[in-house]
């Protein structure tokens, strides 16, 4: 069941000006969240801005939960002014997550996180270490501030590796093209992603090449979040027929052979 | 006790409040957040007969009190609609309107017809602001003419009572709302979304894949509230206000502008509950100025200096 529900902000973490970490009192909402489902977090009771944001779920713990988010535009500019103490009124967990242990051959995972985009693969990871899933991170960002929940990864022990578009921390380039030169010497029975459109783009055709199944998290500008707008739609084929879905209830994560790219 | 109950004539709502066309779904979307036997009645997502592609994204764009949209009324259409959503509608202490929608004036009466053998449906809004494919995309309301055949033709089709939803894309909205009653319809709701664009400086492009989209939202209200007055000064059978209403006072200034009920439209996605907040408020609000029948506030604008 949803719950829309007002959560005190326990916890606030700050890299920056760039990205901040919340952690929300919601019990409720953190006994019931699974890696890859989402928030809708209303930035301000007055009418701007006006729509809630769509923030996925990073981390959670028997009573927090966990949002890591970048500093993009008036919404998480305002968002990220909140303080501790202060209270901020969240809806979830919203979408289905990612499918977790359910094909017996999947005993390694790669997960590929881009950005801000790498928010919901701790809570992935954290999951996937519990059922005895041998895990790589990917982490790639610009540059190395924009690689901030590296040392988080790397704390429990998870397979690390980063890159860097500019080369200041870890391989330089793209963190598919570091996937790929890793694919030459080690397969994993499936890859999880979250990041910028290019990047999951460029990850549908590594999953095809490699034939190694992979399910992609979307970002989409949403209005509801929970699937009355019909706002956040992307093109994804469902048996021999493509149609627009809705990110927030059918996704956020789709199978990335089921994606139609533009 | 305040009381708070509508008379529309042809339709009793146990309070004003009625989630608009498009932002609440099917309605079962909204049984987690809240109560739907609560609520005056809610108007679900506009029904084409046949399931409807929809626009390409990006389909929404924010802007400053307001949301852009343009996402071309995807939806499953009224076959699916009444075989696998109705059956879940059914026992509902609320009206249930149906939004319907055409490419051609056939298509409204026929699913007007369709439809009209259930009667767990309350009365059908007519969506005339869909393209009409005959007469090269302009919609029947932006012309009293096809607005007037239009909703004629409904009427004759069903023995469901019918609002016709007006677009505030018109030079005149009184003209319009006239030839709605005229037509026989048996109320009005405006105003619809306003036409809109968005620009993306950094890349030159338009922010809605569709290029242009209905603006809604507190940022349309003003605008809304003057129309509504206006159609509500020009004709005889019910109004009903729709345009950016997100707090009991919005509603309530609808209401003393000419309309016995109202649409709660955009609020509905930011606060899922905001039609329960909306009617406590509304009830709070009689309360507070000592009226007992919120009906004797519709059209008690004071007009005097």
């Amino acid at each position: 069941m949803l719950k829309n529900q007002r959560a005190v902000i326990a916890g606030k973490k700050s890299w920056g000006n760039d990205y901040f970490l919340f952690s929300l009192e919601a019990p409720v909402i953190s006994r019931k969240s699974k890696p890859g489902q989402f928030l809708m977090v209303k930035i301000t009771d007055n009418p701007y801005p006006l729509l809630r944001r769509p923030f996925s779920i990073h981390a959670r713990n028997k009573h927090n939960i966990e949002i890591f988010f970048q500093n993009t535009g008036v919404g998480t500019s305002m968002l990220s002014q909140k303080q501790r103490g202060d209270k901020i009124e969240i809806l979830g967990p919203l979408g289905n997550g990612f499918h977790i242990g359910e094909r017996s051959e999947s005993k390694k995972a790669s997960l590929i996180g881009g950005g801000r985009g790498a928010a919901p693969l701790y809570f992935l990871a954290c999951e996937l270490v519990k059922k005895n899933i041998n895990v790589t991170v990917f982490y790639g960002g610009k540059s190395s501030e924009d690689l901030p929940i590296a040392s988080k990864f790397k704390k429990e022990n998870i397979r690390t590796l980063c890159s860097t578009e500019d080369g200041s921390s870890g391989f330089k380039g793209l963190v598919t093209d570091l996937l790929e030169t890793e694919l030459k010497t080690d397969t994993p029975s499936l890859i999880y992603a979250c990041g910028p459109e290019g990047m999951l783009k460029s990850l549908s055709k590594i999953s095809k090449k490699h034939q190694i199944p992979a399910e992609l998290s979307l970002e989409s500008i949403m209005g509801c979040g929970f699937g009355a707008c019909w706002g956040c739609v992307k093109k994804i084929k469902k048996g021999n027929t493509a149609e627009w879905h809705k990110v927030c209830e059918d996704g956020p994560v789709f199978s990335a052979g089921d994606i139609i790219w533009d | 006790m305040v009381d708070i109950s509508v008379d529309l004539g042809f339709l009793k709502l146990k309070n004003p409040v009625i989630a608009a066309s498009g932002t609440f779904g099917y309605g079962i979307e909204f049984s987690p957040f809240i109560d739907l036997n609560q609520i005056g009645g809610f108007v679900v997502k506009g029904l084409y007969l046949s399931p409807k592609q929809g626009n390409p994204p990006p389909r929404l764009a924010e802007t400053a009190c307001g949301l852009m949209n343009s996402i071309g009324l995807q939806g499953i259409g009224v076959e699916r609609f009444s075989k696998e959503v109705l059956p879940q509608l059914k026992g509902l202490r609320s009206a249930l309107i149906i939004n319907i929608c055409g490419d051609t004036n056939e298509e409204y009466a026929r699913i007007a017809e369709y439809l009209d053998k259930h009667e767990e449906i309350s009365a059908y809004e007519l969506n005339i602001s869909c393209p009409n494919v005959k007469k090269e995309g302009l919609c029947p309301a932006q012309d009293p003419d096809d607005t007037y055949e239009i909703v004629k033709l409904v009427k004759k089709s069903c023995s469901t009572p019918v609002i016709t939803k007006l677009s505030p894309n018109v030079t005149d909205i009184s003209e319009i709302a006239l030839s709605a009653e005229e037509g026989g319809s048996d109320a009005v709701s405006l105003v619809n979304t306003f036409l809109a664009m968005g620009i993306d400086p950094e890349t030159r492009k338009p922010r809605l894949g569709n290029f242009f989209g209905g603006l809604s939202g507190p940022a349309i209200k003003p605008i809304a509230l003057r129309m509504v007055y206006q159609a509500a000064s020009a004709v005889q059978i019910p109004v009903i206000g729709i345009g950016g209403i997100a707090s009991g006072r919005d509603a309530i200034e609808f209401i003393i502008a000419g309309a016995k009920a109202v649409q709660v439209g955009t609020a509905n996605f930011t606060d899922p509950d905001s039609t329960l907040r909306i009617i406590d408020e509304i009830t709070a609000f009689c309360k507070e100025k000592k009226i007992k029948r919120l009906q004797d506030l519709s059209g008690a604008v004071d007009l005097n200096p």
